[in-house]
């Protein structure tokens, strides 16, 4: 049975919610840090100058080490916890992709020194948008968006440009399913169009009747993840991608899922004419506790032209550059230096320890701990969302009949799990499951962690049928317990301004 | 396997208990037409020693040659211990916030991150980061646009003088929500964005932003005051666009003019983020208050718990996209979190003296390399107006042929300005980091005083021989 682990060994050594400008003392400092001799700017204009110096906090190099690492120990990571969170693909962040990503001639290099001092980079570059290629199954990539919501933005700019370019201005709509990420429909709003939603079917796939009545000449295109984040793979895409293109429609995929299906199916040949991975989730580059992402795009051949820039050429010699004056259709540029190179690197170092044979195990064994996720739960007594299907990579359990009866949702079980030691799954996403949780366990958990889940939302279904207030109460173990979200919000409290903490505590 | 823990006894164990006979069962649902065989073209996996290996030979290749290039990312010092805590699994490895209470770090660094860059730009608040200060900036001029209840005017204008490459990302994330960019040029003897300048590009219109830049894209220090003035006086907001090292010297963006900018972003790679060939950066962004709502991205905030203990979480989500989907501030989903980890670990080891020092060597180090370049015939200063920490030269060769020579010498001698801003001319931006020693910066002048006298006495491009 679950055990009541410990989430946090150290958090009562820590002082509440000290902040480093608690710390802070006039006159203290970290001296080394700083070039030894202060030098006077005397040739800036009095009036151009700042009078007060800025309120940072003033404290010793070791002071800031110790409060940051203190700090670390109150996060789960992957590297502590479990961390089943639906969507997100938390597997091991192997430590080689950092540490070769972070030599010094990568390190250092500046983003506009010339190719020349760049080949090694470059060709790491080529080599990642190459296999990028063969692995999606898309004619060209370009690794240019930062994350994938900008991926996204890049893809549907490029679906806009295509129409625009054929002169088709009447296509001023993007169809996106329900069930879709909150990205989908705000990246399609940036391009300036209008969204508009299709409902998901029982069975978890895209209601075909209701896509067919929905495209037509306004439509510019489509948004889908497949796997879905109902975590199954629409067994109708082949249909999906008919409809839409004969309507004269464009098939953008959502890399989100695409550790489900890593080398055992590509979006190229499912009909996607775009898309975007997220090298974060699928090639294991770090979470960060959020970002930096890597969202690089796909097309097929007619949205070639289109591409972000910059891209990386190879002429059989040297690599280069391709920027906007060798790119004149491309939409153009998405960061001022052209994306997030050190991640791309960490995913290039990741791509090539895996190998042809290590990408169909990715899909192989993340698929293997859901449906095993799923079976034991199942056979607990949980409901899954779409018992009739096979999960993908992910799965969903919905809680409704929990809630009905016990009067405990899924926000408390999600609580609860973090006093069990175990980073909750996804709450509350996709909408259309009530009272659900997202569960994504990735191919680099053990069987045995899988085990120690269960046996925790065992335990915790058991506590919430002998004592419903105590999953209310969840978590106890933590740093802090339930967090008031409304306050956050109504006395909006961002910064830390001199003398804040006595209005805000009341403490001191 | 790499990274793939199951035994054979754990794999027949699972596939039982599902009630499959083979992990490929579990695929049955994917039309097999759409099935692939061996991703051919991938070559087979490498072993950790091996793909060490190679990457310390590209990273060998790409050398590591003297940088004197600023042009928006700058070659600072990085404290020992800001990558190390960074780096920890704790914040390496974690995500979004999105379970306050197991992410107790991560949020406290994102609130302080923010009480950081509100220091710095003397606004009220700041998001916990976007991807970069190109981006930053037009999501800046996209809460501009919303955030000016005088006008329904969707202009905003951006100096010539501002970073060709954030001119250029503004255009293209901005420009499908129907917002219109009105370029305004520059005084070609001082470097500088003028109030007549804006007022010639935008003539009697209305409009609802102004981008000012401090320093400019030349180095320049811009009449901030004169320029927020004049456009708070037309009804307009004021985006600032700042240096985060710049603001231990310079006057605060909340400083400037009668009412302070409205809203500042940038770069926020010069506190603590490795050059790395353009990226991971991250941008920052702030407002005042008033503007809060229309704010994108991630925020932390401070609220209290079930027992009345301070604690963080995100807050305002309601702007995001994950709430309100299409009609959300902006599509952006992550922040650059580690970045910030970074960049808050940096300010904090630096403090104001210590950012200030710095500040004011690269100020220092700049005008001495100036000095000396401008000891060779033909290189003199473009503009007469003070500079930051970079300068912009006109050079008595093609720019980009004199970069070439000094490159193949393992000098990056300055951006090349002639292709962004072809009036100026043969113009050369430079800049010297507190990383620039007095050697490195005579051995910059000693190569490109031969070069130069090479060029001049053959009439004709040659190799100096060195």
């Amino acid at each position: 049975m679950g055990t009541l682990r410990f989430a946090h060994p150290t958090y009562w050594i820590t002082p509440i919610a000290m902040l480093i400008h608690d710390q802070s003392r006039p006159g203290r400092r970290a001296t080394a840090q700083a070039p030894l001799h202060s030098l006077a700017a005397t040739d800036i204009p009095e009036g151009l100058r700042r009078r007060v110096p800025p309120k940072l906090p003033e404290v010793s190099e070791m002071q800031a080490v110790r409060h940051y690492t203190r700090l670390s120990q109150k996060n789960f990571s992957i590297d502590t916890h479990f961390y089943p969170l639906g969507s997100c693909t938390m597997k091991y962040n192997p430590r080689a992709c950092h540490s070769l990503a972070s030599l010094p001639g990568f390190l250092t290099r500046h983003p506009l020194a010339p190719d020349s001092h760049g080949q090694g980079v470059l060709a790491c570059l080529h080599e990642l948008q190459e296999m990028l290629k063969e692995i999606t199954g898309m004619h060209a990539v370009s690794l240019a968006p930062s994350a994938g919501a900008q991926g996204e933005f890049a893809g549907v700019a490029m679906i806009r440009a295509y129409h625009q370019a054929r002169g088709d201005h009447a296509r001023t709509e993007i169809l996106v399913p329900d069930a879709a990420h909150g990205t989908n429909p705000a990246s399609a709003a940036m391009c300036g169009f209008k969204v508009r939603e299709i409902p998901t079917g029982a069975d978890g796939d895209v209601d075909l009747a209701a896509l067919n009545a929905a495209v037509g000449p306004q439509t510019a295109g489509i948004m889908l993840t497949n796997p879905s984040t109902v975590g199954v793979f629409d067994r109708n895409i082949q249909a999906i991608a008919r409809t839409v293109h004969a309507a004269g429609g464009l098939l953008y995929y959502d890399g989100a899922n695409l550790n489900a299906i890593l080398g055992k199916v590509r979006p190229g040949d499912m009909g996607f004419d775009v898309i975007h991975m997220n090298l974060h989730k699928t090639f294991s580059t770090p979470h960060g506790g959020g970002g930096p992402g890597a969202g690089p795009v796909g097309v097929s051949q007619r949205l070639e032209p289109y591409l972000p820039v910059p891209l990386v050429a190879f002429d059989g010699d040297d690599y280069r550059w391709l920027a906007e004056d060798e790119r004149p259709d491309s939409i153009g540029r998405l960061t001022a230096f052209g994306g997030n190179m050190g991640i791309l690197l960490r995913a290039y170092v990741y791509a090539r320890m895996l190998g042809r044979e290590g990408m169909g195990r990715v899909a192989d064994f993340a698929t293997l701990n859901a449906n095993y996720l799923m079976a034991r739960l199942k056979s607990a007594g949980f409901e899954a969302a779409y018992p009739e299907r096979r999960a993908s990579h992910e799965f969903i359990v919905t809680l409704k009949r929990e809630s009905k009866e016990l009067g405990v949702n899924a926000m408390d079980f999600a609580k609860r799990l973090l006093d069990y030691g175990y980073h909750a799954p996804t709450t509350y996403f996709p909408l259309l499951v009530p009272e659900c949780l997202l569960i994504e366990p990735t191919e680099t958990e053990t069987k045995e962690e899988l085990d120690g889940f269960i046996e925790a939302l065992i335990a915790i279904r058991r506590e919430a049928v002998e004592d419903p207030e105590k999953l209310k109460g969840a978590p106890y173990t933590l740093p802090v317990r339930r967090l008031d979200d409304v306050r956050a919000a109504r006395l909006l409290d961002l910064a830390w301004k001199p003398g804040s903490n006595e209005v805000q505590d009341g403490q001191q | 396997m790499p990274f793939v823990p199951h035994t054979a006894d754990d794999i027949a164990a699972m596939l039982a208990t599902i009630g499959v006979d083979a992990i490929d069962d579990l695929f049955d649902e994917i039309p097999p037409a759409l099935r692939i065989g061996e991703l051919a073209s991938i070559p087979a996996g490498m072993a950790e020693m091996d793909i060490a290996r190679l990457m310390q030979a590209r990273a060998r290749a790409d050398g590591q040659p003297v940088c004197f290039i600023g042009a928006g990312a700058y070659d600072h010092h990085i404290p020992a211990a800001v990558w190390q805590i960074a780096a920890r699994g704790e914040f390496y490895s974690a995500y979004t916030p999105y379970q306050a209470e197991a992410s107790q770090g991560t949020l406290q660094v994102l609130y302080e991150f923010q009480s950081m860059m509100t220091a710095l730009t003397g606004l009220d608040v700041s998001n916990a980061s976007l991807y970069d200060g190109a981006s930053a900036l037009a999501e800046a001029v996209l809460m501009a646009v919303r955030a000016n209840r005088k006008t329904k005017s969707t202009k905003v204008l951006v100096p010539r003088a501002l970073h060709p490459a954030y001119r250029r990302t503004v255009r293209g994330i901005v420009e499908a929500q129907g917002i219109e960019l009105v370029e305004a040029s520059f005084d070609p003897t001082r470097g500088q964005t003028t109030v007549e300048q804006l007022e010639a590009s935008v003539g009697g219109d209305e409009f609802a932003a102004v981008i000012v830049n401090q320093p400019n894209f030349f180095g320049v220090l811009e009449d901030v005051d004169a320029l927020t003035n004049w456009a708070h006086a037309r009804h307009a907001l004021v985006i600032a666009v700042v240096n985060p090292i710049a603001l231990a010297l310079l006057s605060p963006p909340g400083d400037w003019g009668g009412a302070g900018a409205d809203i500042a972003c940038g770069e926020a790679q010069p506190l603590g983020m490795p050059l790395s060939s353009g990226g991971p950066y991250a941008g920052f962004l702030c407002c005042k208050q008033e503007f809060v709502r229309q704010l994108p991205g991630r925020i932390a905030g401070r609220t209290l718990d079930l027992d009345g203990k301070p604690g963080f979480a995100l807050t305002l989500q309601a702007r995001e996209q994950h709430i309100r989907r299409g009609k959300a501030t902006s599509n952006i989903c992550t922040n650059q979190g580690l970045l910030v980890t970074a960049a808050t670990i940096h300010l904090a080891i630096l403090g104001a003296e210590g950012l200030e020092r710095v500040a004011a060597t690269c100020h220092a180090n700049t005008r001495k390399l100036a000095d000396l370049l401008c000891e060779i015939p033909g290189v003199e200063p473009l503009f007469d107006r003070p500079v930051f920490h970079e300068q912009t030269l006109r050079l008595p060769a093609p720019t980009a042929d004199l970069l070439r020579s000094l490159a193949a010498h393992n000098v990056l001698g300055g951006f090349d300005l002639s292709p962004d801003y072809p009036e100026l001319g043969q113009a050369l931006l430079i800049c010297a980091t507190e990383l620039r020693t007095e050697e490195e910066m005579r051995g910059y002048a000693d190569k490109l005083a031969r070069i130069v006298a090479t060029r001049t006495q053959a009439k004709c491009p040659v190799e100096p021989k060195f």
